[in-house]
């Protein structure tokens, strides 16, 4: 087969897999995750033979696989849509299609397959445990999840979604494979839906996530009537790109390009989670974290990032535009960085995490590092799914222990009430471990090292300094709360009976750990800078070269300096070494000293939004718009008109029907019988008062004839 | 063949009034035989719409399958009916939409005869409009489709149906009074209502007409023709008539309402309207354009204020029907432009996708207040797990409905705001206000409807809500089948479309 005819198929599997699961197979559990898993590691194939022969082609970047069909007739022309897989999308596609294998493979062990149905347990609601009988004593077992195979159809729906926009070669079907993920993102936020806090958290996401979304729709219109087409490959030449900077768009002094940036970047910050429109994803904790790891870690929030970095050429046109992609991306980074310090909710943290994790990838954006923004997006999709697959496990061992007690007042997600898993959980530890200290840069041997150290590095050697210093505090928050988290769950002793009694989880759910480990550690040795001390030279620095080359002009790599290296080796293993030096002997949340107000309830942006943006949009629509508007003053306008009507019409049969029409009717009627009335008693039925009365007649006529005649 | 080929358009025009004839002589006791007649038979303009799709030439200029009838020699009008592309999606949808609503009535168990005619001729009513090309003979079926919609909606509908009916038909009229005037005196200049004629005839006319220079006089009767049209599409603000009249109707009716009616106002700007005042068009497209914005958001706004179920996806047809108007707008700024077709590609192929999903909607609020008799959200909740297949299509068709990309309302959508942003760039903006409230009612009504805690009434005993039946899934299906085909290959229909826009216009 040839490639072209590979890409094209690689979506279809899982979308496939969620018309069968939906239309046939959602009765049959066993059957529903062998299709979707079946159908996730189709896809992986596919993605795989088409990443090794993405790697055998030289010059990838200037001869991609590409491919295209006419979709909609525009005139005289055609709207073509297709397949492009270079050096960014192959190196996308191969994280992606792995991530979303693991994670189908974990929903099988993490939705309790194999387990017996529940005792108590509702649909649109997580399970909640089984009664057994084992050699005659009864004990509680997790109970398998009641819309199993719901869930696997879900994740085809998605993981198509996910596809569709990392191969697509133009920005509309982008723009496709970004709203499905978005309708599934609300449809598995709200996936326990008989919950009110995760059915509100659906929403939630989905409107602010529309937010950015009707902007980006704009830009795309924008883009394409600026240049009549959307097609990546056709939108980077020289000629297009000159003409997109030099004509004005008419906004703030932007030029077409700038403006057009920051309306697509405006959908990043809302699928992103950056800051301002970040409120979304710490909310949508509430779905089942196999969900948390891949839509709101590994894939879907990376989308918003793979955007960016896909439009490049087109955003860094205009300095205006990568100062406010700048802005954005390293504020959020130490914003989210500063919540997550004081969350207790062990996905929360890492949600928190996530948000500052994208946000130094659109620093890094902003600052111009192309290869740096997307090495670090890869590596933060192992990591991060990792993490949260991680968390998974352990929520699922606590939950265990939950059941064991019976006490289910346990929040079996907050870390205080966990403590010393290490032993009861080994492999969820270790490569928790391995995960945390990716994502604080533990030096040399972890990929978010080499990831982040390659994004300060930037900062440093392009002279952005305030991005550099924001961002390395950031860097030292991570560390930190990332040993907060290690510490509070994994390390000291048990600080609840539940913790006692955790549980390791089945092999389907730690084999995606020990996987995603892997990669976790080793991606970060494919993009070693080649004047790196030591190390630098002994591997080639892959990732630059070939992601470097999707672009026309190979970004360079700034000179190595030992100010960023240096910091990052400070930031990482100091915020480790704090994280772990206050942590280890602070019991409950209490004693906690960054247990902040303003830190805890994340800055007050939900109360902020919902005052000014929530409520007023309730009012308007509610009261505005359809009770005064359409109903007192719309139809109050149509009812006087009827009212004016009656009004006349009553006025006119009034006064001159009645009045005029009538009383000249009645007259008539009634003067002629008034005469004959008064006629009768001439009636009288002689014959001679008859005769007389014609002589008369006869002598007035003829009187009167003759007057006229004579007078003519 | 010959036969059909040569009357295709009488056929399919005049079948349902046939058999709504013959059904006038079948015992009204026979509810069962009346029910399958009426459905069965509507299935045969269907059938003859596809076959008309099939061998419709979309490359050819000018009217098809034309057909003549001598029928008021004496003020030069006669029965002409002709399709293109323009009006040929509209039938298509018609006849399709049609028996899925006649299926859709199969609950109704009062004089079920009567309504089965009523419906009947409806259809006629409505086919009518779309293949007339006499300028006349459109104004009477025009005004003909309004006589059994009104009698369904009062005879058929829920509580204050009397008002709904009575607001629906006095101000339908009184917005076509204008077109009257104007079509007579299209009539009386030209000596004849064949609709080819007059548009040369009267892009070309100069000089003084009734003492007036001719150009003040077109400028007023574009707007008697716009307020006919805008009333019916609906325009705000113009469009208050509908909530009542869609929340009052039967299902069916409101399916076929929104459905199909709407599209007459709609179908009235690009068949009249463009071709007869381009320069009126063009001086006032801002005002075409800040009604259409302002029907998009408030429409929009509306809905997310509604409690009602059913008056929520009313409202949601002003949101929809707004982008129809954005379209024609930009369409009238910039006529022949690329842009100028692109958003007429969008507002046609948007009024054929809301044909779908409106109908699709209305039907499925109708299936839950069959078993709960009652509209209020409120009222509701949680009822996912008890109607899982129902809370599914739901999902799907409120996807739809609120442009989900990979779903045909998506397609539509983007080619008018596509079209409209380097015309009325201002305009579409602002329009994306409505676009994001398209969401927030979509998922007000899902929130309020399937998701939350279970609303224990509706679990148990005799209020148990029990799931969508096979007749219900069946009037959902073809609907379904067409959002998600027109979704992921809208070529074989916007080719069409297409074509004829860049023909026409």
């Amino acid at each position: 087969m040839t490639t072209e005819a590979l890409i094209w198929l690689i979506p279809l599997p899982p979308a496939l897999a969620f018309f069968l699961i939906v239309l046939f197979t959602n009765k049959n559990k066993a059957l529903s995750h062998t299709i979707g898993v079946g159908a996730a590691i189709l896809s992986w194939i596919a993605s795989m033979i088409v990443f090794a022969r993405a790697l055998g082609v030289e010059h990838l970047g200037e001869h991609p696989f590409k491919s295209a069909v006419n979709w909609l007739p525009t005139g005289a022309e055609w709207f073509r849509v297709g397949v492009l897989i270079d050096p960014l999308s192959a190196a996308v596609l191969f994280f992606v299609s792995i991530t979303i294998f693991m994670i189908f493979l974990y929903s099988v062990g993490y939705h309790n397959y194999g387990q017996p149905a529940g005792d108590h347990d509702h649909a649109g609601l997580p399970p909640h445990g089984a009664t057994v009988t084992e050699h005659g004593h009864t004990h509680v077992v997790p109970s398998v999840e009641p819309m199993y195979s719901r869930f696997f159809a879900f994740l085809g729906l998605f993981a198509f979604g996910m596809y569709v926009l990392v191969i697509s070669d133009n920005l509309l079907t982008l723009f496709v494979g970004w709203e499905i993920m978005g309708l599934c993102s609300y449809l598995l936020i709200g996936f326990w839906y008989g919950k009110k806090s995760a059915r509100d958290a659906a929403v939630k996401a989905f409107m602010t996530t529309r937010v950015g979304d009707v902007f980006m729709l704009l830009g795309i219109s924008f883009l394409y009537s600026a240049t009549g087409t959307l097609s990546f490959r056709e939108i980077f030449t020289e000629k297009v790109l000159h003409v997109l900077q030099t004509v004005p768009s008419g906004v703030f002094g932007l030029s077409a390009a700038g403006l057009i940036g920051l309306l697509l970047f405006i959908g990043t910050v809302g699928k992103s989670a950056q800051w301002p429109l970040h409120v979304w994803l710490p909310d949508a904790m509430e779905g089942p974290t196999p969900v948390s790891a891949m839509i709101h870690a590994a894939t879907m929030v990376s989308a918003g990032v793979y955007m960016v970095i896909r439009m490049f050429p087109l955003l860094s046109l205009d300095a205006g535009t990568m100062t406010v992609i700048a802005f954005i991306g390293t504020f959020t980074a130490i914003f989210a960085a500063s919540i997550a310090v004081a969350q207790n909710d062990i996905k929360r943290v890492l949600a928190y995490s996530t948000i500052s994790q994208l946000g130094f990838m659109i620093a890094a954006l902003g600052i111009g590092a192309y290869v740096a923004a997307a090495f670090h997006l890869v590596t933060h999709a192992f990591f991060k799914a990792l993490l949260f697959l991680g968390s998974g496990s352990v929520i699922h061992g606590m939950e265990h222990g939950v059941l064991h007690t019976g006490n289910h007042h346990v929040d079996a997600q907050d870390m205080f009430n966990m403590g010393g898993l290490r032993k009861k959980m080994p492999i969820t530890f270790w490569t928790f471990l391995i995960g945390g200290f990716a994502l604080s840069g533990f030096p040399l041997i972890t990929a978010g090292f080499w990831s982040k150290d390659e994004i300060l590095a930037d900062a440093f050697g392009h002279g952005h300094m305030a991005v550099f210093i924001t961002l390395a505090i950031a860097a030292f928050m991570t560390a930190f709360y990332t040993m907060r988290q290690i510490t509070l769950t994994f390390l000291g002793e048990p600080r609840t009976e539940e913790a006692k009694h955790a549980h390791e989880t089945p092999w389907t759910m730690t084999t995606p750990l020990v996987v995603l480990s892997f990669f976790a550690v080793t991606y970060g040795w494919l993009g070693i800078p080649e004047h790196f001390p030591g190390l630098g030279g002994i591997l080639p620095n892959w990732f630059h070269d070939f992601v470097g080359h999707t672009l026309e002009h190979v970004p360079e790599a700034p000179a190595f300096s030992w100010v960023p290296l240096l910091t990052s080796l400070f930031v990482a293993l100091g915020g480790l070494f704090f994280g772990w030096f206050y942590y280890r002997n602070v019991k409950s949340a209490q004693e906690d000293v960054f247990q902040i107000g303003v830190l805890k309830n994340k800055w007050y942006f939900d109360e902020v939004y919902d005052f000014l943006f929530i409520k007023p949009a309730y009012w308007f629509s509610e009261t505005f718009v359809s009770k005064w508007m359409d109903k007192t003053v719309i139809d109050g306008i149509l009812h006087s008109f009827g009212i004016a009507t009656q009004w006349t019409g009553e006025k006119i049969r009034r006064w001159f029907d009645l009045a005029v029409v009538n009383k000249f009717g009645d007259m008539v009627g009634y003067g002629t019988k008034d005469i004959g009335k008064g006629m009768t008693p001439i009636q009288t039925g002689r014959i001679q008062q008859y005769m007389l009365a014609a002589v008369f007649a006869f002598l007035l006529v003829s009187l009167i004839l003759y007057y006229f005649l004579t007078a003519a | 063949m010959d036969f059909l080929n040569t009357h295709l358009l009488s056929l399919i025009l005049f079948i349902p009034s046939l058999v709504a004839l013959a059904i006038f002589f079948l015992p009204k006791n026979e509810i069962k035989l009346i029910r399958w007649t009426a459905l069965l038979a509507s299935l045969i303009p269907f059938g003859l719409s596809i076959y008309l799709w099939l061998n419709f030439k979309a490359d050819a200029a000018g009217y098809q399958f034309v057909v003549e009838y001598d029928w008021y020699a004496a003020i030069h009008s006669s029965v002409k009916l002709g399709v293109d592309g323009l009006s040929l999606s509209m039938v298509l949808l018609t006849t399709l939409l049609t028996p899925l609503a006649l299926l859709a009535s199969f609950n109704i168990t009062d004089r079920v005869k009567a309504y089965m005619i009523l419906f009947l001729l409806l259809e006629t009513g409505m086919l009518g409009v779309f293949l007339s090309i006499d300028l006349l003979v459109f104004f009477v079926f025009w005004e003909f489709g309004l006589v059994p919609m009104y009698f369904l909606i009062n005879q058929w509908g829920s509580a204050n149906r009397n008002y709904a009916s009575l607001k629906f038909i006095i101000y339908t009229m009184g917005g076509s009074l204008g077109l009257l005037l104007g079509v007579q005196l299209l009539g009386v200049l030209f000596q004849t209502f064949d609709l080819q004629t007059i548009v040369t005839e009267w892009n070309s006319a100069s000089g003084a007409l009734l003492g007036f220079p001719i150009s003040s006089v077109k400028a007023v009767i574009f707007w008697a023709f716009v307020v006919a049209f805008a009333v019916k599409v609906p325009v705000w603000p113009f469009h208050t008539w509908l909530p009542d009249a869609h929340t009052e109707a039967p299902t069916a009716g409101s399916m076929i309402l929104a459905g199909v009616l709407l599209k007459l106002g709609a179908y009235g700007f690009l068949r009249l309207v463009l071709p007869l005042y381009p320069a009126q068009a063009n001086y006032y497209a801002g005002a075409l354009a800040f009604l259409a914005v302002a029907a998009i958001v408030f429409g929009a706004l509306a809905s997310y204020g509604q409690t009602d179920f059913k008056r929520l996806v009313a409202y949601s047809s002003v949101n929809h029907m707004g982008f129809v108007l954005l379209g024609i707008a930009a369409a009238a700024r910039a006529s022949g432009t690329t842009d100028a077709t692109i958003a007429l590609n969008g507002a046609v192929l948007q009024m054929f996708n809301h044909g779908l999903s409106a109908a699709g909607m209305f039907f499925l609020v109708g299936v839950i207040y069959e078993r709960t008799h009652t509209r209020n959200l409120k009222e509701y909740g949680g009822l996912f797990p008890l109607v899982p297949v129902y809370g599914g299509i739901l999902i799907f068709t409120s996807m739809s409905s609120l442009g989900l990309p990979g779903l045909n309302g998506f397609i539509s959508e983007f080619l008018v705001v596509r079209g409209s942003w380097p015309i009325l760039t201002a305009y579409t903006a602002i329009a994306m206000l409505g676009l994001f409230f398209t969401g927030a009612y979509i998922l007000k009504a899902i929130k309020n409807v399937l998701h939350g805690p279970l609303n224990e009434h509706w679990a148990h005993g005799e209020h148990k809500m029990t799931e969508i039946n096979a007749r219900e899934i069946i009037v959902m299906a073809p609907l379904m089948a067409l959002m998600l085909v027109i979704g992921v290959y809208p070529a074989w229909i916007l080719d069409v479309i297409n074509k004829a826009m860049v023909m026409l216009f």
